[in-house]
């Protein structure tokens, strides 16, 4: 489980969270959404050690991340996978070496067990095939994959995913989406989704945090979500036509 | 002072928390290629030109003819090896290599790759500038004697092709009053450059923050404030010691 507690971080005069605190359940794909610019990628950096918030906590299965010594920092990043925005693949290495490459630098297995272990990653995705090609020649759904595949690889407890379907085209949003819940389901991981697509909000959120100009506004499930009174999230995801025609 | 103190703070986290050496011999290998042997090509054609330019311009300058035709070689030579070599190869590359570095490492930032290096518990400074650097001051030293070779033989081609000294003065020239320290200093500036180059590049590349724009002000800056460490290095180490 990861727990938040009063997360406060602030940008020169401009505050980005404020006292953010919530939960994350093994299993579960939990989802933080909000518009642009509400804090929901720094909270996310917050929790995975890129950003130092001011003030809070990040327990991992009640360990402290942020004030841990450096072996429990050291020991919670092993057991955490991250998916960014763009795949953030290594351009020099083939697709197989990106997936490899946490093994490479972080175990002390065989070469013949981590090519095992990055090949059964890359079919878990589908993307057996593209295995020698360069991130360059594949598109912009395949870097996800490939960039999932990496994220497990080491097999995760806690498994991080900002904006995953940023840039796809509706279906293969909806397979992203899929294969991240499937993971979830399959490796009882705690998954932590950034997103402001409402695809996936109805189809994968388990759990969702509502951001609002770096609050915490709204907690809930996709199935009451739409029985929500807060305005700020009506407003969210009613932005969509067809959303609000289907609600008149 | 705030850049010149996050430049030192940059350079001590370079050392902090190295992965294991096995890493970084493949890494450093690599980089040997890209900084070093992909810069052989411009490396010779400058240094080659350089020769041939300085030949002809002092047997140009020279009107007495009571100066002997050997101090032209002497001339070349020791230019050669104190200055143009390990300087004017060093400036070339801090635009060949030092621009790569920060492009490179910028491109990295904005695209989240030195993100996920942290994120699996790399330190990422380490992992990705020090085989650069070290692959700078091997390469370096290496290509500013190639560079030393190529601009004597230069000025040997230029001078003897246009007449202008015989090959038998140009050799009695180059042996004369020969001072085998210039070699041992040019190769301590070409060390010098080359951590230099490195580590501002890297530390220019490394704190990109933004888009495709930033990444190309980032090599910018990289080239101009190399170039002019280098060349108050050059200024520094000559002090120092000649």
């Amino acid at each position: 489980m990861i727990e938040i507690k009063n997360i406060q971080k602030t940008f020169g005069e401009r505050t980005i969270l404020s006292g953010i605190s919530g939960k994350f359940l093994p299993g579960d794909t939990s989802l933080i959404i909000g518009g642009s610019g509400t804090g929901k990628s720094v909270l996310l950096k917050c929790m995975i050690g890129l950003i130092k918030p001011e003030e809070g906590q990040v327990l991992y299965d009640g360990r402290d991340f942020l004030t841990g010594d450096e072996d429990t920092q050291k020991a919670i990043r092993r057991e955490m996978g991250v998916l960014f925005q763009g795949g953030a693949l290594f351009d020099s290495k083939t697709v197989l070496e990106n997936v490899r490459f946490p093994l490479d630098m972080l175990t002390n297995m065989a070469t013949s067990e981590k090519m095992e272990r990055a090949q059964f990653c890359l079919q878990r995705v589908g993307l057996e095939n593209a295995a020698d090609r360069m991130p360059s020649e594949i598109s912009g759904g395949m870097k996800k994959r490939v960039g999932i595949a990496r994220a497990i690889v080491m097999n995760p407890k806690y498994l991080f995913c900002d904006e995953p379907n940023s840039g796809l085209d509706p279906l293969t949003s909806i397979k992203i989406d899929e294969l991240i819940r499937e993971i979830t389901d399959e490796f009882k991981i705690t998954t932590v989704v950034i997103t402001h697509d409402m695809n996936s909000m109805m189809e994968i959120g388990e759990k969702i945090m509502f951001l609002y100009q770096g609050k915490k506004m709204w907690e809930g499930s996709s199935s009451t979500i739409t029985q929500s009174k807060v305005a700020e999230l009506n407003e969210f995801i009613y932005a969509n036509k067809l959303l609000r025609d289907t609600k008149a | 002072m705030h850049h010149l103190g996050r430049y030192f703070i940059f350079l001590g986290s370079l050392f902090r928390n190295r992965e294991k050496m096995g890493v970084y011999s493949k890494l450093v290998l690599d980089e040997c290629i890209q900084i070093g042997i992909n810069s052989v090509f411009i490396v010779s054609i400058v240094s080659t030109f350089i020769g041939a330019v300085t030949c002809v311009q002092t047997a140009y300058n020279l009107v007495s003819p009571l100066v002997p035709l050997t101090i032209i070689a002497v001339i070349v030579r020791d230019s050669t090896i104190l200055e143009l070599a390990p300087t004017i190869t060093c400036v070339v590359l801090s635009g060949k290599v030092g621009s790569n570095i920060a492009g490179g490492l910028g491109t990295m930032r904005i695209t989240e790759q030195i993100d996920a290096l942290e994120v699996m518990g790399i330190n990422s400074s380490s992992y990705l500038v020090l085989p650069k650097v070290l692959a700078s001051m091997i390469t370096f030293p290496m290509l500013v004697i190639l560079a030393g070779f190529l601009s004597i033989y230069g000025g040997y081609i230029a001078g003897t092709a246009a007449d202008i000294i015989t090959p038998e003065d140009y050799i009695s020239g180059l042996r004369s009053d020969f001072k085998p320290f210039s070699i041992t200093f040019a190769l301590i500036k070409s060390v010098v450059f080359a951590f230099l180059i490195s580590t501002i590049s890297s530390f220019k590349g490394y704190y990109t923050a933004g888009g495709a724009l930033e990444v190309g002000q980032a090599s910018t800056a990289a080239v101009t404030n190399s170039c002019i460490a280098v060349l108050a290095a050059d200024f520094l180490l000559a002090q120092l010691l000649l």
